[in-house]
């Protein structure tokens, strides 16, 4: 059992919470990812870490409310358990693993979208904590749903705040930050990180392509295992099929099949929804209207 | 009676067993088992035993299951295997104990593998539990996965006074007996997770959640958590696909995500969140135990079912058990059939498979005869689900994360067979992780290997 020490609703349908987890926080790094379960009957549920304490053996995600699942995750509280909580799942950043003078040498952008602020936390604070100073972007569709824009401010260093509607900070789609930047402003990056909706990557990496500029994508496929054990998280990348929870989360952005993974994760909306259903409405829904 | 014939067992009606996934095999009762047991011969020099991986005394314990004594006769079986109520139900008994029972020469041979099943089934029903005899020898030993080789090392270890944590990596221990083999044939609960207790009541901690290799690896068990040695037991769980146009479409999946979803998950019961895709018209591809697991699952969930498999009825490698109850509950054979192409429609979803027609051609190394297409004979058959159960080979991860641990060039960890001795020192290893994909009982004997070897290597270091 592993217990929650903090839950916070920290925009709407996004909620953070931290996990008490020892062996995963002794080992985990930015860009991995954990599997959570909330009780003998939950699903296994893979999200990214946000943030991890060592020394205290925390580990925080940050979740956003999709489907059933989530909706019963979304209810739990301070000093409930998940059952199970598994990690850290998945490859660490490629930066991590690189020599730490070649990292300093390259100039990053990070591109951050909605709940994908999360993920991109933890490696903007790598950043930080090894004397890097990397620019951010994070975009979402009003105010409301802006996350985390604090701490990223505290590591970050410029950080560009954009929302769809123009409702705070800039007005527009991360693309149109990537490109003022770039072309307006003449900035130079080596690397471009792009976390976010798929379909928000597909168009960083569409636009990144153009300037040329390497992009790494972090992919959230349908998981159940987490271990390579079954194979449901395959994605194309090149003409490769990859398994994203083990030879993931990141990839190569510019190889990536989005179309693919998007039809990919649709697989059981519709299943989602009878689940949704059955969660709000109580028995009445059953499978497949049986 | 003459003895000719065994006692039948009674088995759940084909058709109503078709849309359920109660057991399939209701097992012996009393009075069936000792008129099954009076069949046994007692031979001198029993074949059957020799014929057993992990050399249960077999005459033994159904001599007391003639004779009524059925603790008795557990306790015989538990003291070679940890395991009883599963390898009842699913060892290949026709080709180990039962191959080699002279009964066999003349009739049927004794139902051993029936037999083993009711003393386990008694035992539980009646609160009969293995003994533990052995004062704790205070030596901490690690074990990696808890399928059958984890288990069976981890018990047998135990018995012998070492304190053992089993580190496994999914929220569930057992194994592919809780993710792979589905509850028609080895109840979960009642079965699995029993035998699993008993296996704790030995004393062996079983710290689930702990993927071994991603974060804690073997060298630091061995080097910060105080471990003495380690045995691996991870199994071979990573599943091929065929490589072939439009298999990441979806509706296509491995038969271990398939299985897992319904096993491990229990997407069959409507009290669980996880959801599966049931298929209305659902391909199998591939022959084995798994394909007919895979194919049955299907069935159960109310789907039309296909097995496609590129050899003929007797190069199945399937158990007949297994085919024969795939049959009668109404799965569809397609052989000497092989897939080409999945069909994709514009939602990204499988509406069929390109198949092509196979003929036998010559032996290859496997001495099966090899299949060939025949040219010009593709057709197409509609299907929204396509399983692929071609095999699966040993996760890396371990092995790539491990100093010293060398696998051979089909990724397997390389092990002396009497001990399980590994090209590392304090390291042993077994199960399908060692051979790749093969049994429960060969797996159990691997474990018991490796529960030897650690013993001898331990009491080597005392010296
Ligand atoms: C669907 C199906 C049906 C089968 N039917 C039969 C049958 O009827 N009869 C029969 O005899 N055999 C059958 N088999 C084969 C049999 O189940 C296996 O040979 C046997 O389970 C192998 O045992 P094992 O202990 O080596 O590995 P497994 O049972 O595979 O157990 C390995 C365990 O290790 C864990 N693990 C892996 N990596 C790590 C890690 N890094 N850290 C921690 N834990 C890890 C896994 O999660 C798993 O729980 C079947 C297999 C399948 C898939
Ligand atoms: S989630 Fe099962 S293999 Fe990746």
């Amino acid at each position: 059992m592993y217990k929650i020490l903090k839950a916070e609703l920290i925009a709407d349908k996004i909620y953070l919470m931290d996990v008490e987890a020892p062996r995963i926080a002794k080992y985990c790094e930015p860009g991995q990812f954990i599997i959570a379960k909330i009780d003998e009957v939950g699903e296994r549920i893979p999200l990214t870490i946000c943030d991890f304490d060592r020394e205290k053996g925390i580990v925080t995600i940050v979740f956003q409310t999709v489907g059933a699942s989530t909706e019963r995750m979304a209810e739990l509280k301070e000093g409930d358990f998940f059952r199970d909580f598994t990690g850290p799942l998945g490859q660490a950043s490629e930066f991590v693993k690189d020599d730490l003078e070649e990292v300093k040498k390259r100039k990053y952008l990070f591109v951050a979208g909605g709940v994908g602020t999360a993920p991109v936390y933890p490696q903007v604070k790598w950043m930080h904590e090894h004397g890097i100073d990397v620019d951010v972007i994070v975009g979402a569709k009003t105010k409301d749903l802006i996350i985390l824009e604090k701490e990223m401010e505290a590591v970050a260093g410029n950080l560009y705040v954009t929302t769809d509607d123009g409702s705070y900070g800039r007005s527009g789609m991360v693309t149109a930050v990537i490109e003022d930047l770039v072309q307006n402003q003449s900035k130079k990056y080596d690397v471009c990180v792009a976390i976010g909706p798929v379909i928000m990557m597909k168009f960083v990496c569409l636009l990144t392509k153009k300037l040329e500029l390497p992009t790494i994508v972090s992919m959230n496929p349908i998981m159940v295992d987490g271990t390579g054990m079954c194979g449901a998280c395959r994605i194309t990348v090149g003409d490769e099929v990859k398994f994203a929870c083990v030879d993931g989360p990141e990839f190569d952005g510019h190889l990536v099949h989005f179309d693919e993974a998007m039809k990919r994760q649709q697989m059981y909306k519709t299943q989602e929804g009878q689940a949704l259903l059955r969660l709000r409405e109580g028995d009445t829904h059953k499978g497949n209207c049986k | 009676m003459n003895g000719m014939n065994r006692i039948p067992v009674r088995e759940q009606d084909p058709k109503v067993r078709a849309s359920n996934f109660e057991e399939v095999c209701l097992g012996y009762n009393a009075e069936e088992a000792m008129e099954e047991a009076a069949r046994c011969l007692n031979c001198k020099n029993p074949r059957c035993v020799a014929g057993c991986p992990v050399s249960i005394d077999i005459p033994r314990f159904i001599q007391h299951v003639k004779a009524g004594e059925f603790k008795e006769a557990y306790d015989v079986i538990t003291e070679s295997s940890a395991l009883p109520a599963v390898c009842g139900r699913v060892c290949p008994q026709e080709s180990q104990c039962e191959g080699k029972c002279v009964r066999g020469i003349k009739g049927d041979p004794v139902a051993i593998g029936k037999l083993e099943r009711f003393v386990a089934d008694w035992a539980a029903e009646n609160g009969v539990v293995p003994e533990v005899k052995n004062p704790k020898n205070g030596h901490k030993i690690a074990v990696v996965g808890s399928g059958p080789a984890g288990l069976t090392c981890a018990g047998d270890l135990a018995k012998l006074g070492y304190d053992v944590t089993i580190f496994e990596a999914l929220h569930e221990p057992g194994g592919v007996l809780v993710y792979g083999i589905p509850e028609f044939r080895l109840p979960k609960q009642k079965v699995v997770a029993h035998e699993v207790e008993n296996v704790k009541r030995l004393g062996v901690k079983i710290e689930t959640n702990v993927v071994i290799g991603k974060g804690t690896t073997i060298d630091e068990l061995l080097d910060e958590e105080g471990f003495e040695a380690a045995f691996i037991g991870s199994g071979a769980g990573l599943p091929r696909f065929m490589g072939i146009p439009g298999e990441t479409a979806n509706g296509v999946m491995s038969a271990n995500e398939y299985l897992t979803r319904s096993n491990l998950m229990k997407a069959f019961r409507d009290d669980y969140d996880t959801p599966i895709n049931p298929g209305k018209k659902v391909i199998v591809v591939g022959g084995g135990n798994v394909a007919m697991d895979a194919a049955r699952t299907a069935l159960r969930l109310g789907a039309e079912v296909h097995i496609v498999y590129r050899r003929s009825e007797e190069e199945l490698p399937a158990r007949a058990e297994e085919v024969h109850h795939a049959k009668e509950e109404g799965v569809i054979f397609d052989l000497l059939q092989n897939p080409t192409e999945i069909l994709v429609d514009e939602n990204g979803w499988t509406k069929g498979c390109k198949i092509i027609r196979m003929e036998l051609g010559e032996p290859d190394e496997s001495g099966r005869r090899r299949p060939q297409e025949i040219p010009g004979s593709e057709y197409v058959m509609e299907a929204d689900t396509i399983i692929m159960s071609l095999g699966t080979s040993p996760n890396p991860l371990i092995a790539s994360t491990t100093e010293g641990l060398e696998t051979n060039k089909r990724g397997c960890i390389i092990a002396q067979e009497d001990n399980g001795k590994s090209t590392k020192d304090g390291v042993y290893a077994g199960g399908d992780a060692v051979t790749g994909a093969a049994t429960v009982i060969l797996a159990m004997q691997a474990g018991k290997a490796g529960a030897r070897g650690i013993d001898e290597y331990i009491k080597s270091l005392e010296k």
